[in-house]
């Protein structure tokens, strides 16, 4: 995507502050804490961090896909398009979902439900957001099918998911998802149950159809490679807060957040030495049953001071159209004032 | 599937020649007299004769393959007879006949057929009618008060025997209130809608008790396959494709549950004609229960091995058919 286009026009999707939290019986789970970022129409976000870090509620809550109860939207607030996405009725909401916001998920095994053929399960949204009659749907879900590339797409309509394989089925997975044109599209980690020459294809798949659609896309993954491969920003995130975010190039050559550099280090080289062993970050994620008036990286971080302990550092600019939020200054390994 | 129910039924052939050996032996060993119940004042060697003329004089497998010749044979072609109206052969042929009533056991069966169909065939259709739901609302809604209540008459229905809540109900409704007759008058005839309206109240009460248990079984079953099926990956894909909350759990959860689901009510089909036994007993339902009571305590043996032979017939059947819907329903099954 030439960089004049996007820079301009305003972010499609835009959140501030959101703040979701799970109620169970053990307490309060605070999942995603003041999370705000934007897309602009044809970006490409990729989200990046470890397990549990509140990648997927964050996207999940912003279309109303957790389970409510337990979780809750505590506050926050989510812009599609300029339309307040917490303000609208379940109908609106529904009309977002699968309309203008395509989601893909992980597992492309267990995504779709086994007992309806692949060309019934992208008819669906083509009839509930665009109204089309049965024959228009089923002509329109066969494009789709050629378009992310199955090969003899009218007949494989008439399939079960179980007769496609893996990458089929995450192929059949961007085919729902694209079915009403998205403006946005949420890949929530749509290659990391497939193995390595099927990711490749089809991260090719969704670059090259963002290429044809123009759409914009959030890519959550742990994939720090398949990252640099794509995106044109990033978020890091950790224990439910985005702990690094910037333009691709800016965030992999100067990473400021020590998680960020960590996870940097993890990623084996090809070129490394033999008896070089993977590195890994010591410590376990925290623990996000309280809401963190601490860093949440403090535990496990290098370069932990005492104001990490007393504080949660602030998200502060450091240049380029890049943030952090650390207190800890890479350049001169010393205290840094946040803001 | 068509090559897989073939030879299903082929495998099921010898499996049954064995289940009718199996109960001929066991009837063979169990005591009882089928004179017993005859007047005392007959004498011992008339009893014999009597004992002689019914084949108890020939030895164990002369007996066992006479009653084959008679089911497997004589029966089938004098069906056929009556339906055709032809004449196959002399037409004279041996029946397997009841001991205590000489008429034939296919008769007796056939005249008891509806009246077990009309109660116990409902009471299944009820409560397949009242489970479904059940289970749907108190998974979709797990915890609430109507999935506790459900889970409480579940249990009631689970654990309290049939013949306790009949005779709840016939204190209630018949001697109580005197609502419902208590007892199943099988010569009424329906004619008319006042008629029909008399049928609808005897067999009011015999069809609830049965359709609790019934209930009590599918709903659990039903609920327990919902639950299952409303946290799988596919029921997020679906939700966000947009479609109505309604949609969802009815077309993409509601069909997957199904499957067993539907397997079990299969299976309990054969439950339906082995009629309701103790239910049959406490509101007088001259049905096959009933039948297959008094042929025991008549030490009717052909009787009670017809009997018990067509329910193992109806059990096998039945697996079958819930196999093979097992397969039309989940496309993942495949017997090829």
């Amino acid at each position: 995507m030439p960089d004049g286009a996007r820079g301009r026009s305003e972010p499609i999707l835009e959140v501030n502050d959101l703040k979701t939290i799970f109620r169970t019986r053990d307490g309060e789970v605070h999942a995603v804490n003041d999370v705000s970022f934007a897309v602009k129409p044809g970006e490409l976000l990729g989200v990046v961090g470890e397990s549990g870090s509140g990648k997927s509620v964050t996207m999940m809550s912003l279309m109303g896909l957790l389970p409510m109860p337990p979780a809750e939207i505590v506050k926050g607030e989510i812009r599609y398009d300029g339309r307040d996405v917490r303000a609208m009725s379940p109908a609106e909401l529904r009309d977002l979902r699968g309309g203008d916001v395509g989601f893909v998920f992980q597992d492309p095994m267990t995504s779709l439900n086994p007992v309806f053929t692949v060309g019934y399960q992208i008819v669906e949204p083509l009839r509930v957001h665009l109204g089309l009659s049965k024959k228009a749907a089923r002509v329109r879900a066969a494009e789709l099918l050629a378009l992310v590339g199955i090969p003899d797409a009218t007949a494989r309509l008439r399939d079960y998911p179980h007769q496609f394989s893996g990458g089929m089925r995450q192929r059949v997975m961007i085919a729902i998802a694209l079915a009403c044109d998205p403006k946005v599209l949420i890949a929530d980690e749509p290659t990391t149950a497939l193995d390595v020459t099927i990711q490749a294809q089809i991260i090719e798949l969704v670059k090259d159809l963002r290429e044809k659609l123009g759409m914009a896309i959030i890519w959550i993954t742990h994939d720090l490679g398949v990252v640099a491969g794509i995106a044109d920003r990033v978020m890091v995130m950790y224990g439910g807060q985005i702990v690094e975010h910037g333009p691709v190039r800016e965030l992999f050559a100067r990473p400021q957040h020590p998680y960020t550099r960590a996870l940097l280090e993890t990623v084996p080289r090809v070129d490394g030495t033999r008896d070089a062993r993977l590195r890994s970050i010591e410590g376990q994620p925290p623990n996000l049953a309280a809401h963190p008036a601490s860093c949440p990286f403090a535990a496990r971080c290098g370069h932990v001071m005492d104001r990490c302990l007393r504080e949660n550092p602030a998200r502060r600019d450091v240049g380029a159209g890049h943030d952090v939020a650390c207190f800890w200054d890479p350049a001169t390994g010393g205290l840094r004032d946040a803001g | 599937m068509l090559n897989y129910t073939i030879r299903r039924l082929l495998f099921a052939i010898p499996t049954l020649l064995a289940i009718s050996f199996i109960i001929f032996i066991v009837l063979d060993l169990s005591p009882g007299d089928p004179t017993g119940n005859l007047p005392l004042t007959i004498p011992p060697e008339v009893r014999e004769q009597i004992r002689l003329s019914l084949g108890l004089g020939e030895p164990f497998p002369i007996r066992y393959l006479k009653w084959c010749q008679q089911f497997f044979i004589n029966e089938p072609l004098n069906m056929i007879e009556q339906w055709t109206g032809w004449t196959i052969g002399s037409g004279e042929r041996l029946r397997v006949l009841s001991w205590s009533t000489r008429s034939p056991v296919v008769d007796l069966v056939v005249e008891r057929m509806p009246q077990t169909l009309w109660v116990v065939g409902m009471s299944q259709i009820v409560a397949v009618i009242i489970a479904v739901p059940i289970g749907v609302i108190s998974a979709y809604k797990q915890y609430s008060i109507f999935d506790q209540i459900g889970t409480f008459i579940s249990m009631i229905g689970f654990s309290v025997p049939t013949f306790f809540t009949g005779l709840i109900l016939i204190v209630i409704f018949s001697v109580q209130l005197g609502w419902l007759p208590s007892v199943y008058d099988t010569t009424h005839r329906v004619t008319d809608w006042n008629s029909f309206w008399v049928q609808v109240r005897q067999m009011a009460m015999p069809t609830m008790v049965l359709a609790l248990a019934t209930t009590a079984q599918i709903s659990r079953f039903m609920r327990a396959s919902m639950l299952d099926n409303l946290n799988q990956d596919y029921v997020r894909t679906a939700r966000a494709k947009g479609l109505r909350e309604r949609s969802v759990v009815m077309i993409h959860v509601l069909r997957n549950s199904m499957i067993p689901v539907v397997t079990v009510i299969a299976l309990g089909i054969p439950g339906v004609f082995g009629g309701a036994i103790i239910t049959e007993q406490i509101f007088k339902v001259n049905g096959l229960g009933q039948l297959l009571i008094l042929g025991i305590q008549g030490a009717d043996i052909p009787l009670v091995q017809t009997l018990t032979f067509i329910f193992a017939v109806l059990i096998v059947m039945f697996n079958l058919i819930a196999d093979v819907l097992y397969g039309i329903l989940d496309p993942r099954i495949r017997y090829d």
